[in-house]
């Protein structure tokens, strides 16, 4: 801050401080002894008068201290370019604040953080951790227990899109997951998409499929989807890509058909996105987190 | 001087009151329109787009700022919960500022890139599909509505004025970028914005 802000500031604050007590100073002055002998102020209202009495002693006297308070704020903490004799700043404040959180917990988190993501379910402490971290901050999509929802994945079971090991789960948490799957409406045409829906259904062993529709399936299948989604349909965790064969579908909307979800997949693609954390909650967190997460997939 | 004299003179008695209530305001804010910290931009800082304006016109309509803040303070809680706290760098394009003053849902301050598009889109469209506890309102004709890009173009130009530096060339193609789109593209495209400049914890 420039020197004339700095006097600027203070000149300001200097004249509002006098000018209140010079303010009082005069106000406080009358002629008047008051009390009931005091002539009145001249108001009346159905026979009653205000007396013109001057300001009462216990009134003034806290005016008068929250002035000398004032003076002595001035002096302890900052203004202008003071720095006032407390050093006080916001900033320090908080990171005081951290510090001080930081040496009665940094030891918990230093020493789970030794823990492999695997053995964290065994530590009591980091699933009361965990637990809290993904209410706070995973819940909003997969759900309070972790069931997931619509395009949000079910954590309890055992089906991984991008692999259910620890490292895994860390490695989701840390940098993210971005989903990708192409729509391939226009490049199947409809009755292409109708007939993948069908292999799709069959791989995953429905009873209602229609054979040769699914034969038809198989060959585009073969030709497009398997770089992907595996020969046998089992998927391929390093992409992301999911299992077509355990019958779990993330983007079946409740008391949608299979085929319907399938086929709206196929035509419009998907492209899931779960945020990347570390950088939000740090490392120690995600650490924790991904035990939990861990722990809820394998109960 | 009686304050009588002040009492039954309004003139007087309004001129003594501006006097009185303008030193809190010469002292704390006119001060700060000199602080490089308050009007210079945080490196990075770009005026929003066509349709991240559009998306912030939605959301005062709206009146997300009035159960949402936008202002981490610096406090503890407050930074482990929402991020990094607030700097005044951030908003120097922003006219409003939309920091808010009631929290009945929370900050947003940081909350872009936090949560997918997807969850924010479902979160508009029904809050209770996601978070089940939710006190938000639904905001389904965010996804039926579409953007009137034929003003956006003078919107950028009036900001342009006080001095966020659009350029001609964003003004003239505001109006095609934005128009035709639905609000919710809009909407979540201001959201997965905020405080994405300043990172870490």
């Amino acid at each position: 801050m420039s020197s004339f802000w700095s006097a600027y500031i203070f000149i300001l604050t200097g004249i509002s401080i006098v000018g209140l007590a010079i303010l009082i100073t005069l106000t406080r002055r009358m002629k008047d002894p008051g009390g009931e002998g005091a002539s009145t102020t001249g108001h009346s209202f159905d026979g009653i008068e205000e007396f013109n009495n001057p300001l009462p002693k216990w009134w003034l006297n806290l005016f008068w201290i929250t002035i000398v308070f004032a003076v002595g704020y001035l002096i302890a903490y900052p203004l202008g370019n003071w720095d006032g004799l407390l050093n006080w700043t916001s900033q320090k404040e908080l990171t005081d604040a951290q510090i001080a959180h930081d040496r009665r917990y940094g030891e918990i988190y230093e020493r789970l953080a030794n823990i492999p993501v695997e053995e964290l379910p065994d530590n009591a402490q980091a699933m009361r951790i965990g637990q809290r971290l993904f209410e706070d901050n995973c819940a909003l999509c997969h759900g309070q227990a972790g069931q997931g929802g619509y395009g949000f994945p079910n954590l309890t079971d055992d089906d991984w899109l991008y692999g259910g090991s620890g490292d895994a789960i860390k490695a989701s948490l840390v940098n993210g997951r971005r989903g990708q799957m192409p729509a391939w409406g226009d490049a199947l045409g409809a009755q292409g998409v109708r007939a993948v829906t069908e292999y799709v259904v069959q791989l995953s062993n429905h009873d209602d499929v229609n054979a040769t529709l699914a034969r038809q399936g198989e060959a585009l299948y073969n030709a497009s989807c398997v770089a992907c989604h595996a020969e046998d349909g089992t998927g391929n965790q390093a992409l992301g890509a999911p299992n077509l064969t355990n019958d779990i579908w993330l983007y079946q909307i409740p008391g949608e058909s299979v085929r319907d979800s399938v086929q709206y997949t196929l035509n419009n693609g998907r492209a899931g996105n779960m945020p990347a954390w570390e950088n939000i909650l740090g490392e120690e967190r995600v650490h924790i987190l991904s035990g939990y997460v861990y722990n809820m997939g394998n109960q | 001087m009686q304050h009588e004299t002040v009492e039954k003179n309004v003139g007087l008695m309004v001129a003594l009151v501006l006097v009185a209530i303008s030193f809190g305001g010469l002292v704390e804010i006119v001060p700060l329109f000199a602080q490089d910290e308050v009007t210079e931009p945080i490196e990075g800082l770009e005026p929003h787009s066509a349709l991240v304006l559009e998306g912030r016109d939605i959301y005062i309509r709206e009146g997300c700022h009035v159960c949402h803040t936008q202002m981490v303070r610096p406090l503890r809680a407050e930074v482990e919960r929402y991020g990094p706290y607030s700097q005044a760098g951030e908003d120097v394009y922003e006219h409003p500022f939309l920091w808010g003053s009631k929290r009945t849902g929370p900050d947003l301050a940081r909350v872009g890139q936090r949560y997918s598009d997807e969850w924010q889109k479902a979160h508009l469209y029904d809050p209770r599909s996601v978070v089940p506890e939710s006190n938000m309102p639904a905001f389904p004709w965010l996804f039926e509505w579409t953007v009137d890009g034929s003003k956006t173009g003078a919107k950028m130009a009036a900001l342009r004025r006080v001095g966020v530096p659009y350029t001609d060339e964003q003004i003239a193609n505001a109006e095609s970028e934005v128009d035709g789109v639905t609000e919710i593209d809009a909407l979540v495209a201001y959201l997965q914005q905020l405080g994405t400049l300043v990172t870490g914890r």
